[in-house]
């Protein structure tokens, strides 16, 4: 398949990762995990302990991260679970990464509402800057997904990257993003649209204007007549 | 219009932080405790004479969904309240509002509804994708921890009610509530067969009921204010006041709160500044989320948005998920990627969501182009009608919905295509009789 990912040869992988355990911070975390779930259901430890590991390969890898076999590996032994069981569930949730990625995992999302707003535009965007859907940059700089709706309807289109949201895109500020991206900077997440705080109706507030400068409680006036 | 003051979340746009403080002080946490003297019956009553009906999508009462709960959960096999935050419908950006900016209310009322159905716990599955907002919650859980309104003895009502935030991880079908309890337990999201029921085996093996962010999240107001005031909002049968996300050809879109029943017309001048374009420019609107069909504009203009208008015109309220679009668009390609969105997120259990899922995206692709033939347009219908209610869960459902109201709306257009592909667009040149 065309879109299958890139997995890396197996001996250069076992070298590399095969004694893959926490760092003492993700060990204390994993420990809060499973507090969270009754005795004996440490299964339910399998997404927040997959997710845990591919931020700790993406922080030693200084990319997003993700999830050599032999870290999965781990995975099942520390919950006591048979290899498959972790596998499948890696394989089932697209924010797994089977194959590496790049510093930034540009995905942008292609989906209809955000189509609609002009989601092609930041698509055009990327592959002027020369990011390819499905690959990485030369310089391991960015990996271009095109993912499936991400919640982010009312201020469409959008990008994440890594654990940002970039919202109310065009192709100007997408080529914005991801030069300041490229230069080592840090762009402000959130809405890209001048004036606009997050999906408020921009321009012309129509509700709830009072909270726009004070923290209102509206209690008082619960008992009056509208 | 809704006034300010009968909206439930109030920093829905997040001008003000959503830490417990300046929660506190919009009203949430207030005397909790009297809430729960009320007792789990009586709020159950208080919720059913609401009239509040599921805000995920199927529109289920609420009130009466809790009451399936056994009222004498064994010590061995407790109740559990999970509450869906995997908001992944194309469209739905309503719970992404309420968990990064009011987390509060949905955490406080996560304790009153768990209480209500004699839960031992809350468990918020809340979407992967939603990064920063699940750090958002898991802090604003914390908080309510350190200051004793969650845990041992909540509120100081004598209950002992935990709140776990659990992060998915990518998969649109852990949307589906069976689905989502395969994934807390740590499995692959994929749908289980029904019966048994959640309320019956769900989590765990255990009692649950699976709740939608906003229909937690208003139960605290709604008995703070009384059932009445909330049902003094909304036509009949269909109360209250609701999220709208309104995307696409708007002039301002936006996440804002109104009362149900609201027209579609009233809805848009008021809140988005009017379609782009003006009103002579409006194709057609997907109301409620990608999954129900569209309708054309003359159709939706004066329907009333809520559960029953939006079925009388063919179609549904869903998420309330409004998803416009003007004459500029392309509406075969607009429904196809939601064709590919559903092939995409198909899991892969049943063999007719999994095989005509994919097989209904690579024909609409082919009438987006036109490289198709007429017949196929009735043989897509078909298949449609194939998927549908054949699998375990509505994802076939789903797929199949938008494609229908496409041939059934837009048939010509789809005719169009075809014949201006073949060069048949224009009728044939009359010939002179010589």
């Amino acid at each position: 398949m065309a879109d299958a990912p890139n997995i890396p040869d197996e001996a250069e992988v076992r070298a590399r990762w095969g004694n893959f355990a926490w760092n003492s911070a993700n060990a204390e975390k994993a420990r809060e995990i499973v507090a969270r779930y009754p005795e004996g259901r440490q299964q339910s430890c399998t997404i927040p302990f997959l997710d845990l590991a591919q931020r700790q390969v993406g922080a030693e890898t200084h990319t997003q991260g993700w999830l050599p076999v032999p870290v999965i590996e781990f995975v099942a032994r520390e919950l006591g679970l048979p290899y498959m069981r972790v596998y499948e569930v890696a394989t089932f949730y697209t924010m797994f990464n089977l194959a590496p990625v790049g510093r930034y995992h540009v995905q942008v999302c292609g989906t209809t509402p955000c189509m609609l707003r002009g989601s092609d535009d930041v698509f055009a965007a990327c592959k002027n800057r020369g990011l390819v859907k499905g690959k990485t940059t030369p310089d391991g700089l960015f990996t271009l997904t095109e993912v499936e709706c991400m919640g982010n309807c009312a201020s469409a289109p959008m990008v994440q990257i890594n654990d940002d949201n970039y919202e109310d895109l065009d192709y100007d500020r997408m080529t914005v993003i991801l030069e300041a991206l490229g230069k080592g900077e840090t762009p402000k997440p959130g809405t890209q649209e001048p004036g606009r705080h997050t999906v408020e109706p921009v321009g012309e507030p129509t509700n709830l204007v009072a909270m726009m400068t004070d923290n209102h409680d509206y209690r008082p006036e619960w008992g009056t007549a509208s | 219009m809704l006034a300010d003051k009968d909206r439930i979340f109030t920093n829905v746009y997040g001008f003000q932080p959503w830490n417990l403080d300046a929660a506190v002080m919009r009203g949430d946490w207030d005397n909790t405790k009297a809430l729960l003297q009320l007792g789990p019956d009586t709020i159950i009553d208080r919720i059913k004479a609401s009239g509040l009906r599921g805000r995920g999508g199927a529109g289920f009462p609420t009130g009466t969904k809790w009451s399936f709960m056994p009222k004498a959960p064994k010590p061995d096999r407790p109740n559990f309240l999970v509450i869906n935050a995997d908001e992944s419908e194309p469209g739905s950006c309503k719970d992404r509002e309420i968990i990064r900016h009011d987390p509060h209310k949905l955490i406080e009322g996560a304790l009153v509804a768990g209480f209500a159905m004699r839960a031992r716990a809350a468990y918020i599955y809340i979407r992967g994708e939603y990064i920063r907002e699940a750090e958002t919650l898991f802090a604003a859980i914390a908080e309510a921890y350190a200051k004793g309104l969650l845990g041992k003895n909540a509120c100081g009502s004598g209950y002992d009610f935990d709140v776990f935030a659990h992060r998915g991880a990518g998969a649109y079908i852990c949307g589906e509530e069976t689905a989502m309890l395969e994934s807390l337990e740590g499995k692959k999201g994929q749908p289980r067969l029904k019966p048994p029921f959640p309320a019956g085996a769900g989590l765990y093996g255990c009692p649950t009921t699976v709740n939608n962010v906003e229909s937690i999240a208003v139960v605290p107001t709604i008995l703070r204010r009384s059932p009445e005031w909330f049902a003094s909002f909304g036509a009949e049968n269909n109360r209250g006041t609701k999220l709208f996300q309104i995307s696409g050809h708007v002039n301002r879109p936006c996440v804002v709160e109104e009362a149900m029943s609201i027209p579609f017309r009233e809805l848009i001048e008021k809140h988005c500044g009017g379609i782009r374009g003006g009103w002579d420019n409006l194709l057609c609107v997907i109301p409620g989320g990608s999954s129900v069909p569209l309708v054309k504009a003359e159709h939706i203009i004066d329907a009333p948005m809520d559960f029953d208008g939006l079925k009388a015109v063919g179609s549904g309220l869903g998420t309330a998920a409004v998803i416009v679009m003007d004459k500029s668009t392309d509406v075969v390609r607009a429904i196809s990627r939601l064709s590919y969105f559903y092939k995409h997120e198909s899991c892969g259990q049943c063999t007719p969501c999994r095989e005509g899922t994919g097989w209904m995206w690579r024909v609409m692709e082919r009438l987006r182009t036109g490289d198709a033939d007429i017949s196929e347009i009735d043989m897509l219908q078909q298949v449609t009608k194939q998927v549908e209610g054949h699998t375990i869960c509505a994802l076939g459902d789903a797929a199949a919905w938008p494609i229908q109201g496409l041939i059934k709306n837009f048939r010509p257009e789809i005719e169009r295509r075809i014949n201006e592909k073949r060069g048949g667009g224009m009728s044939p040149m009359m010939e002179a009789a010589e």
